[in-house]
C-alpha cells in the first residue's frame, strides 16, 4: 500500500469513528422511542411500541409549549431579519470612526453567554413594566422574543454582511441614472439581490429561536415554550415519550434540511446559469 | 431610579452617539465641494427612517440598556419594591463579595463552594474547547482540502443534521447512553470488561462528554471556511520541498487559519461555559458548574441582584477569554465574528 492509501485508510477510520460519535446518541435514543420498557432503554430490547408516540401528543403542555415556540419563532423572524438587514447596511455606510465601536455592540451578542441576554432582558423590562405601571410588557413570551432577538438579529447581520461583500454598486448607479429614486433602488435592486440571504437568515432565525433554552429559560417568566418544558421534565424524570419527541423532530428537520439544500443548490445553479450566460454574451460581443 | 445611574446608563450612550454625530457633521463641512451624498440622500426619506430607527432599536433597546442596566443592578442590594429608591437603596459591592466571601454568618473565610464551581467551569471549558480542536482540525482539514465535491456535501449534511436537534435533546441522549443502566455499562457489563457498573453521571464524565459533543459543528465550521480559502498549491509546494506532513499542518495551514481557529474556540469556550442545558440534565447531584448556580441565584435564592452580579462575573470571564484569543492570535474581532 502507497503512503498516500494508507493515510486514506486512516483518514476514513477516523471519519466513521467521528460521525460515530455524532450518531450513537441519537441512533440510541431512537431506538428507546420504540422499546415498551418504561425506562428509556435501547437494551434488553422488549419489544415494539408506538405508545410513546401516543403519550407526546396527548401531553397538554409539551403541546401548549410548541405552539408557544412556533409563534416566538415566527416572531423572531419577523423582528430579528429586518433589525439585521438595517444593522448590516448602517454597517457599509457608518461614519468611518464610529465603525468598530458600533461593530464591538452590534455583534457582542454572538459573544456574549445566552443566560446573560436572558437576565438582562428580564431585569430591565420588569423595572421599565414598574416604572410605567404597564405590566404588558413584562410577558414571558415577549421577553423570550425580544431576548432571543437580541442575539438572532447579529448572526442574521454576518449572513447579510458577507452577502453585501460582493454586492455591485454600479448597478445601483445605473438606476439613479435612469431616474430611480433611492427607495425604488432598495425595493427593486437591493431587497431582490440580498434574496437568498434573507431566506438563509430567516430559516436560522426561526431554528435558533426553536432550540433555544439558555435565554427563553430566563426570558419566559411564567409562560412556557417546547425547550423549557422539556427541560423541567427531563429533569423531573425520564420517559421515553422524550425519545419520541427526539424522533419526530429529527424527522421533521432532516426533511426540512433536504428542502433547504434543495433550495440552496437550485439558488446556486441558477447564479452559475446566469454568469454563464453573461460569459458568453461577452465572448459574442469579442467575436462580433 | 438614582440620576447618577439614570445617566450612565441612558445618557452616556446618547452623548457618545451625538458626540459622533457631531464630528461626522463637521468632518463633512470641511469637505471640499461636490460633497458625497448625505445619508439621508443617499437611502431616501422611508429607508432611511427605517434604517435609523431599526438600529436604534436593537443596539439600544435590545442590547445596550439592558447590559447597562444589569450592571447598575448588580451594585444594589436587594429590597422590596417599596423600599428601591429609598434610603437603604445604595451603590455597594456587596454581591460581588457574597461571590469571593459567601455571606458574613458562614465560618469559612472563602466562598469555596462558588469559586470552586467557577474554577472548574473555566479549567473544563478551556480543556473542552483544545479538545475540540483536536477532534475536528482532522476533519476539517479533509472537508477543505482533501474530500471532493460530492464526498464534501455528504460531509456537511451528516454534520448538520444532528444540530437540529435542539440541546437538552442532545443531553438526554447522552443520559440514555451513559446512565447507570444506560447503554455503555450494560455492554461493558455483558462483555465482561466491567464488573460494576460506572457512575458516570456522577464522575462528570457524562457532563464533558455532553459538552464536547454539543459544539462540534461550531468548532468545524470556521475551521473548514478558513482552511478551504488556503490554496492547495501552498501545501504541495511544502511537501515537494520535503516538509513532513506535521511541519505542513504546523508552519502552513494552521497559520493560514488562524482566524477560523480563533473563531471557533471563541465560541466554544463560550458556548460550554455558559451551558445550562447539558449542566442541567447531564450533572450529578455533586456537579459544579457555574451557569446553574447563576441560575439558582435566581429562581432559588430569588436574589435578583445578586445573580446579576454573578452573570456579570461569567460575562467578564468570556470577556477576558476573546481579549486572550485576540491577542494570542493576533486577529480582529471581525476576523473572529465572520
Amino acid at each position: 500500500m502507497t503512503s498516500k492509501g494508507i493515510w486514506h485508510f486512516m483518514m476514513t477510520f477516523y471519519s466513521v469513528i467521528f460521525f460515530g460519535f455524532l450518531f450513537a446518541p441519537l441512533i440510541v435514543m431512537g431506538i428507546t422511542a420504540f422499546n415498551t420498557s418504561p425506562y428509556p432503554q435501547a437494551y434488553p430490547f422488549q419489544g415494539v411500541t408506538l405508545k410513546w408516540f401516543g403519550e407526546l401528543f396527548s401531553d397538554r403542555s409539551l403541546m401548549d409549549g410548541f405552539w408557544n415556540s412556533l409563534i416566538i419563532g415566527g416572531a423572531v423572524v419577523a423582528i430579528a431579519v429586518p433589525l439585521a438587514l438595517a444593522g448590516a447596511l448602517v454597517m457599509t455606510q457608518i461614519y468611518s470612526r464610529a465603525r468598530s465601536l458600533y461593530y464591538l455592540v452590534v455583534v457582542s451578542p454572538v459573544l456574549t453567554p445566552g443566560v446573560i441576554l436572558g437576565i438582562s432582558t428580564v431585569i430591565f423590562w420588569r423595572d421599565i413594566a414598574d416604572l410605567t405601571g404597564s405590566e404588558a410588557v413584562y410577558r414571558g413570551m415577549f421577553l423570550a422574543t425580544l431576548g432571543q432577538c437580541t442575539f438572532i438579529a447579529a448572526y442574521c447581520m454576518l449572513i447579510f454582511l458577507s452577502r453585501l461583500q460582493r454586492y455591485d454598486r454600479s448597478q445601483e448607479e445605473a438606476a439613479l441614472d435612469l431616474g430611480a429614486t433611492p427607495t425604488q433602488v432598495f425595493r427593486h435592486i437591493l431587497i431582490p439581490f440580498l434574496m437568498p440571504a434573507i431566506v438563509s437568515a430567516a430559516a436560522i432565525a426561526f431554528l435558533s429561536s426553536f432550540e433555544n433554552y439558555n435565554t427563553t429559560t430566563f426570558a419566559i417568566l411564567a409562560d412556557k415554550t417546547l425547550t423549557t418544558v422539556l427541560a423541567g421534565r427531563v429533569r423531573q424524570g425520564t420517559t421515553p415519550a422524550i425519545s419520541a419527541l427526539a424522533v419526530v423532530i429529527i424527522g421533521v428537520t432532516v426533511i426540512g434540511a433536504l428542502l433547504f439544500e434543495v433550495f440552496r443548490l437550485r439558488e446556486q445553479r441558477r447564479e452559475d446559469a446566469r454568469m454563464r450566460a453573461a460569459a458568453d454574451a461577452e465572448r459574442r460581443e469579442v467575436l462580433a | 431610579m438614582k440620576p447618577l445611574s439614570a445617566f450612565l446608563i441612558f445618557g452616556l450612550p446618547l452623548i457618545t452617539i451625538a458626540t459622533y454625530w457631531l464630528m461626522a457633521h463637521l468632518e463633512r463641512r470641511r469637505l471640499p465641494e461636490p460633497k458625497p451624498q448625505s445619508f439621508i440622500q443617499r437611502n431616501g426619506w422611508p429607508v432611511s427612517v427605517y434604517l435609523i430607527a431599526a438600529v436604534g432599536f436593537w443596539a439600544l433597546i435590545l442590547i445596550i440598556f439592558p447590559l447597562l442596566y444589569m450592571v447598575d443592578y448588580s451594585l444594589h442590594p436587594k429590597l422590596p419594591p417599596a423600599a428601591k429608591g429609598g434610603p437603604r437603596d445604595v451603590y455597594t459591592l456587596q454581591n460581588y463579595h457574597y461571590f469571593l466571601f459567601g455571606s458574613n454568618t458562614s465560618r469559612s473565610s472563602w466562598n469555596s463552594t462558588h469559586l470552586y464551581a467557577f474554577w472548574i467551569t473555566i479549567v473544563m471549558s478551556l480543556l473542552i474547547t483544545m479538545f475540540n480542536f483536536l477532534i475536528c482540525y482532522p476533519i476539517a482539514y479533509f472537508m477543505a482540502q482533501v474530500a471532493g465535491a460530492s464526498t464534501l456535501r455528504k460531509y456537511m449534511l451528516l454534520l448538520i443534521t444532528p444540530y437540529w436537534v435542539n440541546e437538552i435533546l442532545r443531553a438526554f441522549a447522552f443520559g440514555i447512553l451513559f446512565g447507570t443502566s444506560g447503554l455503555l455499562n450494560t455492554i461493558l457489563i455483558k462483555t465482561g470488561l466491567l464488573a460494576q457498573p460506572i457512575d458516570f453521571i456522577g464522575q462528570d464524565i457524562a457532563l464533558y462528554a455532553g459538552l464536547t459533543y454539543a459544539y462540534l459543528l461550531l468548532m468545524i465550521m470556521p475551521l473548514y471556511n478558513a482552511i478551504e480559502a488556503l490554496d492547495h498549491n501552498q501545501i504541495e509546494a511544502a511537501r515537494d520541498l520535503g516538509a513532513p506532513g506535521w511541519r505542513i499542518h504546523w508552519d502552513v495551514v494552521m497559520p493560514f487559519a488562524k482566524p477560523g481557529i480563533a473563531s471557533g474556540c471563541t465560541l466554544v469556550f463560550m458556548l460550554s461555559a455558559g451551558a445550562l442545558a447539558a449542566p442541567l440534565v447531564l450533572g450529578g447531584p455533586k456537579s459544579l458548574w457555574f451557569t446553574p448556580i447563576v441560575y439558582d441565584r435566581f429562581y432559588q435564592a430569588f436574589n435578583w441582584n445578586q445573580g446579576a452580579a454573578y452573570a456579570l462575573v461569567l460575562l467578564l470571564i468570556c470577556v477576558a477569554f476573546v481579549l486572550l484569543v485576540m491577542r494570542l492570535f493576533r486577529v480582529s474581532l471581525s476576523e473572529i465574528t465572520r
